[in-house]
């Protein structure tokens, strides 16, 4: 007769994990149906990709429309300096590939044949911040700190998947190049709950507080939310504002939200360095307020591989550790 | 194939000369500068803009032009000169070369200059805009062609050869590329820097229709388009001149000198540069 021994089943990583909670309401794919929509309203727009398209959605737009989706291959320099040719005839591109090839690999591309002319190209980043457990050759946690720095560049970090519906035909209406964080697969559907329209280049209070001031991006946002939730348990309450236009900035918005005398947080999947931190931080200083402001965001160091709830409960991104910080700081 | 006629070569022959005779006066404003490689890709540029191109020197953004891509970026004093040639630049803006507030700066900007595609310079992105183009133009059912210039320092690039590999994936039959293989880059001869050779089967095996000329043959340039002309627009496939050039060529105080690639050029020899160029333009005119 054999012992059967069971050993304690280990957390692993995935390239593609959800950040989705258990039991959250999500949609699928929304960036791909969302591109699919613009599209059929506007003949100009085309898709590429550079062998990501299953894993940016952007298969979601190739099975719809194959005459206007390019694969151009593992080839990203090729991706981004075609993407701008076709806008230089007229179209209106969305190419995809992971944050990490677009920030680090073809940045001279995006940079010199896109942002230089100004061109309606729209780059869809996939596995922004901390969304993947592959470690940092495909975590882009610095991929905002990065772009903020290149001129005409759009810079979107959405929180959701009504964020990403009502991003895409924005991005492709605006003139210029732009940058979209995207969250792709089983998305949560978070903003739905509240009375809110993405609109870009805005920042949007969606919840208000008398305590503390949550200024937050991306995902954060929906943690925030959580953690604003739970903080009321501690009579602790919170306003939550969203800035997922990261570039340019809705400083106004944001200031008269930070000019209290409230605890002010702000939240982002990436690093600590030159991202939302760094944008509100700055903000704060030219106007002289001299406002006391706390990061919640990843730390400036090459993060481990791991299963994605690990590594965001290690690295401070989960709910506990938000209210945890946001206790300790309020003594 | 018919040879091209000598009144078509003379034609591209003079649309050269007078190429080469406003780099020197670009040149001369400077004191130095790319005028060698102007020079040595002054026939080139004639056999595009005097040849090949459709073009509205009046309308240089008409939506039903060919386009012509700089990716060489430091080759733009070279790129003016035809752009002069073309009626799109006054021939008199010339003298503003690399000047404050000209619109022809010292490398290549689309958003400086009229009849500038693209932005060049950074080098190894002018052919994956062409690729970009050839599809997006095609798409749109357009006939007008891509011709993407380049050099063999940019067959250093790796981005160069992912846009070879696209442009054949993607049947670009309405792409050509010209490279300009005059056997110099910044550090010195392009076989010591990183060899690039065997540049003619390197295209073939991406899948191009190659051919390699004498880049100084206005007769061997338009042979050369003839044959494309003849079957691109059947078989699909993206075509490339691989086009050996002599640096400095029509001047021989330049054409012998010690190769650089910023040639600096004397305050007096400007003018033996003009004489020469158009002593050798006129002796062998009728040959």
């Amino acid at each position: 007769m054999s012992t059967v021994t069971t050993k304690a089943k280990l957390k692993t990583s995935a390239m593609i994990a959800s950040f989705a909670d258990p039991g959250q309401k999500t949609t699928s794919a929304p960036f791909g149906h969302a591109l699919v929509k613009a599209a059929e309203a506007d003949s100009r727009i085309v898709g590429l990709t550079a062998d990501l398209g299953k894993y940016t959605d952007m298969h979601i737009f190739a099975k719809a429309l194959p005459e206007r989706f390019f694969q151009m291959g593992m080839a990203e320099q090729l991706l981004f300096g075609a993407a701008a040719g076709m806008a230089e005839t007229g179209l209106i591109p969305f190419a995809s590939t992971y944050s990490v090839f677009a920030a680090r690999r073809a940045y001279d591309f995006l940079c010199l044949d896109i942002a230089e002319p100004n061109l309606n190209v729209n780059i869809i980043g996939g596995l922004p911040g901390l969304t993947t457990g592959y470690g940092p050759s495909h975590q882009a946690t610095e991929d905002m700190a990065i772009f903020r720095g290149m001129p005409n560049l759009t810079i979107v970090d959405p929180c959701d998947s009504v964020d990403i519906e009502q991003a895409v035909p924005q991005l492709a209406a605006s003139d210029g190049p732009t940058y979209l964080r995207l969250l792709r697969g089983n998305v949560p559907t978070v903003l739905d709950e509240y009375d809110y329209t993405f609109e870009l280049g805005k920042a949007k209070v969606l919840r208000g507080g008398n305590d503390v001031v949550f200024v937050s991006s991306g995902l954060m946002t929906m943690r925030a939310l959580q953690a604003a939730d739970a903080l009321a348990a501690h009579n602790v309450d919170v306003a939550v504002v969203h800035t997922p236009t990261i570039k340019p900035f809705d400083s106004a918005t944001v200031l008269a939200e930070l000019n209290t005398g409230r605890l002010a947080v702000t939240l982002e999947n990436h690093t600590v360095v030159g991202g939302l931190f760094e944008t509100v931080a700055s903000a704060v200083v030219t106007a002289g307020l001299g406002k006391r402001v706390v990061p919640i965001a990843l730390p400036d160091q090459f993060l481990d591989a791991g299963a994605l709830p690990t590594l965001h409960e290690r690295y401070g991104l989960s709910v506990d550790r938000i209210v945890a910080k946001v206790l300790a700081e309020l003594g | 194939m018919a040879a091209p006629t000598p009144e078509r070569v003379d034609r591209i022959r003079a649309a050269a000369y007078r190429i080469r005779h406003y780099a020197l006066t670009m040149g001369e404003v400077q004191g130095q500068g790319y005028v060698g490689q102007a020079l040595g890709a002054a026939d080139m540029l004639a056999a595009v803009y005097a040849d090949q191109l459709t073009y509205r020197a009046e309308d240089p953004h008409w939506e039903g032009r060919d386009r012509f891509l700089l990716s060489t970026g430091h080759y733009a004093i070279g790129h003016y000169a035809a752009l002069a040639e073309a009626g799109i630049v006054p021939v008199t803006e010339l003298e503003t070369y690399g000047s404050d507030d000209s619109r022809l700066p010292m490398s290549g900007m689309s958003t400086y200059t009229p009849g500038m595609e693209i932005s060049g310079g950074s080098l190894g992105h002018g052919l994956t805009i062409a690729v970009g183009m050839a599809l997006g133009l095609r798409l749109q059912g357009s006939a007008s062609r891509v011709i993407n210039f380049l050099s063999d320092g940019e067959l250093d690039e790796g981005s160069t050869w992912e846009a070879a590999m696209g442009a054949h994936h993607h049947q670009l039959g309405n792409l050509t590329a010209m490279a300009d293989i005059n056997a110099l880059q910044a550090d010195g001869a392009t076989d010591t820097v990183l060899r690039t050779e065997p540049v003619t089967e390197k295209w073939e095996s991406f899948g191009w229709y190659t051919q390699r000329v004498d880049g100084n043959d206005v007769g061997a340039l338009l042979a050369a388009f003839d044959n494309i002309a003849a079957r691109s627009a059947a078989s699909g496939q993206p075509s490339v001149i691989l086009c050996d050039t002599k640096v400095g060529r029509g001047v021989p105080l330049l054409e012998t000198r010690e190769k650089a690639h910023f040639m600096r050029i004397e305050e007096h020899e400007w003018q033996i540069c003009r004489e020469q160029l158009t002593a050798g333009y006129e002796g062998t005119a009728s040959a």
